[in-house]
């Protein structure tokens, strides 16, 4: 008895090395990055551009933890960026109908409440379909993505609406501290996300129906309802990015931001989720994606095309995988070395 | 061990040992098949019984041996093609089969690729496909796809592939771990029918009851050691259990009378179209009612039913002398019901996620701290208390559920149910793949419970394990309760006849 309560915390701080482990390789090869990128460009490690990585992470951060927790639930979430155009534009339309340029800042309340609104039907209405009637989340959402696609279009003619108040170029270009307000929008949200996702019974719900949403029921889970809530947040977060995109662009059109949707899928394998859901973490995929921005700000400064940037995520993105199955490979020899 | 020179052997290996890492697997064993020959090679998990097949067929080599001798031929050095060439095969629990190509095409697969790829006649596939069926007296429909047969027909399927490949010695591992009594009786038939026409089986089981039926020696491993090899003419269970695991097992009927406990549980009546009718049992506080029969039955459903999985058509259900109609899962666990589902690796735990995890599924509300967030501290301290209390043996909680033996994994799905403090505990087959010596101890779990009050229906279609840890049994076919039996008044051969009839 005593010789247990004595190793606890050894028990504790082994414990922590599992995912710990996942996050220091990712950030040996941030390190390295950085240095190399440092060495390539004397204007890497400056203020102005970290400045500006800082400005431009934050929307495909968001647009990536509302992948990832749908994903962590044995699904995935193909309507991320039009559930965001859409709630974009119940943001704008609010903001017109109060004249505009001219409209106070209630209006802008207002109509972020609607676009949060807007998000969380796209969100819920997807977790229904994929709960309660059990299509696969890849067609649901396909469907939904082009239910909104089209809908957007619709409603805007296929143009843009611009012309929004001044303020609202706070929200996406203002700082704080020297702190873009982008990124503090983005670290407050995603550690809301890892503390709903790793620390709230909720949370724990969305990891085990990922894993086996029958054996989740059967342990007394309510794992339907699981799925709805968890597609519901993940349209809220879209909706947020929504209204950044607005902020940032000061215009919302539909299709905006569409390249992005791969590249959240991207992030979150590349931060270690498992793509068959009931794993993944919030702090690995934070990381891949400071990577990511890394590697495309670097290639940017040391003069390499936009496009070259984008292969070379892909590329790398294969080179992590080489490298995991390497590591996975060497585990299965190990276990079938056992007589088990 | 001394054999007449004359006789033949399919098998012979003197003085084999294998070690991985640090792990001794096998150690100067000795394992001898005579041809034609059903022998049964007994051991707890992880004894070595895979490894000293693997070795026999050339996946493994061994370290060190001073004979291996297939069929009289001394073997230097085998790969497993090889092995296979001589007719060597194995058929392991998982058949190895192709789900989507018809009967046919598994039963003549090697013939189609592998080992003498050559062009795809089908005519005479089928032919020579329907022969070794006509040989094993099976009658199945070869154009069949694998995955429309039930699993028996599988491994019937497995046995006429292995016969294709003019197998003369043949390692079954586990076959009859998931089927009913029939089937397995069937499948024993076809064993005795390939050892008369000279084809030596190597039976592998945990059912100890089969195993003394069909073998006709049986060599016991344990730790990686040969503790002997034994006729099974004038072996007991009890002492082939000894012998596996080096502990004296109890199996004694160990049935009590409670005529002063209170009703728990009570059925009225209760149906349930085309699964099961007119119900009606009552189990009391600290009793252990068995439920056997054979599977299809009725008696998961009516498990289904207690648990508000499904609905009942008529009948009523009585928890504590109130009513009861639970609405869901969670409605029949907020009672105080908990359900040990028969399909440990698909329903009964998250394979992919943790020990820790695994044990507190059922319990999130208890694990919350006044924030709403789940407390670390709670959840260790929970887990540590019930891996104590039931003796799991694990590494870490934090490790995956899927790296423990089928014993410690039922033990965890216990300590989940237990952690809900159940008043109700309802076990549906609940050692399906848990070997001998952790079946006495999840069955010791089970005893303490009752003394302390539990009310527990223990689901079984293993006639001795109901014997063996009910006070009362219950005896249902077709869906009906035909037969309430006192263990101390039926011997399990005299049950076993009335419920195989």
């Amino acid at each position: 008895m005593m010789s247990e309560t004595k190793r606890q915390p050894a028990f504790k701080g082994l414990k922590a090395t599992g995912p710990m482990g996942e996050n220091l390789s990712l950030l040996a090869m941030l390190a390295l990055l950085v240095v190399v990128f440092s060495i390539a460009s004397p204007r890497f490690l400056t203020g102005a551009n970290l400045g500006s990585m800082g400005f431009q992470m934050p929307l495909l951060g968001l647009l990536t933890l509302a992948m990832l927790a749908p994903i962590v639930s044995g699904g995935l979430n193909l309507a991320i960026v039009y559930t965001a155009n859409i709630s974009g534009l119940a943001l704008a339309w609010t903001i017109m109908q109060f004249g505009g340029a001219e409209a106070g800042i209630g209006a802008f309340v207002l109509g972020c409440v609607l676009a949060l609104f807007v998000g969380a039907i796209a969100g819920a209405a997807m977790g229904a379909v994929v709960a309660y009637v059990g299509a696969h989340p890849i067609l649901v959402s396909l469907a939904m993505m082009i239910f909104l696609r089209g809908l957007g279009e619709f409603l805007t003619r296929g143009g843009d609406i611009s012309g929004f108040p001044d303020y609202m170029r706070v929200l996406g270009h203002g700082s704080l501290w020297s702190v873009p307000v982008p990124l503090i929008l983005f670290a407050v949200i995603a550690f809301g996300w890892h503390v709903l996702l790793r620390r709230t019974p909720h949370g724990f719900s969305v990891y085990m129906t990922g894993s086996n949403l029958k054996a989740a029921e059967y342990a007394g889970l309510n794992a339907k309802r699981t799925l709805v809530l968890i597609y519901t947040l993940s349209g809220v977060l879209c909706a947020i990015a929504g209204i950044l995109m607005a902020a940032r662009f000061n215009s919302v059109r539909v299709g905006h931001g569409e390249a992005m949707l791969l590249i959240t899928v991207l992030a979150c394998f590349l931060g270690g989720i498992d793509p068959f859901g009931g794993h993944g973490r919030v702090m690995p995929v934070i990381i891949a994606l400071v990577i990511l921005q890394v590697l495309s700000s670097g290639l940017n400064l040391v003069g390499a095309n936009q496009h070259l940037a984008t292969a070379v995520w892909g590329l790398f993105l294969i080179g992590v995988m080489v490298l995991r199955s390497g590591q996975i490979q060497r585990y299965i020899g190990l276990i079938s070395g056992k007589d088990k | 061990m001394t054999t007449a020179p004359a006789e033949r052997f399919a098998l012979r290996l003197h003085k084999v040992s294998k070690a991985f890492g640090g792990v001794q697997a096998l150690n100067e064993v000795d394992f001898e098949v005579r041809a034609g020959e059903v022998h049964c090679l007994a051991g707890e998990n992880g004894c070595g019984k895979s490894t000293l097949i693997k070795t026999v067929t050339g996946v493994h080599q061994p370290e060190s041996a001073e004979l291996i001798e297939l069929f009289g031929e001394k073997i230097e050095r085998i790969n497993p093609v090889q092995a296979r060439e001589k007719g060597v095969s194995v058929i392991w629990q998982d058949l190895a089969l192709f789900p989507h190509m018809s009967v046919a095409e598994n039963i003549a697969f090697d013939d189609l690729v592998g080992l003498r790829p050559r062009s795809v006649r089908y005519r005479e596939m089928i032919t020579r496909a329907g022969e070794v069926l006509d040989r094993l007296g099976v009658r199945i429909a070869l154009s069949a796809p694998l995955n429309d047969l039930p699993i028996a027909q599988r491994q019937v399927v497995a046995i006429a592939r292995a016969l294709m490949n003019d197998a003369k010695l043949i390692f079954m591992d586990e076959p009859t771990a998931s089927l009913t009594q029939s089937e397995t009786d069937r499948l024993l038939d076809i064993v005795r029918k390939l050892s008369a026409d000279g084809v030596a089986i190597v039976f592998v089981s945990h059912r100890l009851a089969e195993v003394l039926e069909i073998a006709e020696r049986v060599t016991v491993v344990r730790d990686g050691n040969l503790v002997g090899v034994y006729p099974t003419d004038g072996m007991t269970q009890a002492r082939l259990g000894e012998l596996m695991t080096g502990h004296h097992i109890e199996n004694d009927v160990a049935a009590r009378d409670l005529p002063d406990a209170p009703v728990v549980f009570e059925t009225r009546g209760l149906s349930r179209h085309g699964e099961f009718e007119d119900v009606s049992l009552t189990i009391k506080a600290g009793e252990v009612l068995g439920l056997t029969g054979l599977i299809g039955a009725g008696r998961t459903e009516l498990a289904h039913v207690m648990m508000g999985m499904r609905k009942a058509d008529a009948g009523t259900m009585l928890l504590n002398g109130a009513d009861y109609h639970p609405g869901s899962i969670r409605h029949a666990i907020r009672k105080g019901l908990a359900y040990v589902s028969e399909d440990r690796l698909a329903l009964g735990l998250l394979q992919k996620q943790s020990i820790e995890d695994n044990t507190v599924i059922s319990v999130l509300g208890k694990l919350t701290a006044a924030t709403g967030l789940i407390s670390d501290t709670r959840k260790a301290e929970l887990v540590r208390h019930w891996i104590r209390e039931l003796g799991v043996k694990i590494g870490q909680p934090s490790d995956a559920i899927s790296t423990l033996s089928g014993g410690n994994q039922q033990k965890v799905v216990l300590a989940k149910w237990l952690a809900t403090k159940p008043r109700l505990l309802i076990l549906d087959s609940p050692t399906v793949g848990v070997d001998v010596g952790a079946r006495a101890g999840i069955f010791r779990i089970v005893r303490e419970l009752a003394e302390e009050g539990l009310a527990i229906l223990l689901i079984s279609d293993e006639v001795t394990e109901v014997m063996h840890n009910s006070d009362r049994i219950l005896h249902m076919a077709d869906g009906r309760i035909v037969q309430n039996y006192d263990p101390r008044t039926i011997s399990v051969p005299q049950l076993e006849e009335r419920i195989y009839a």
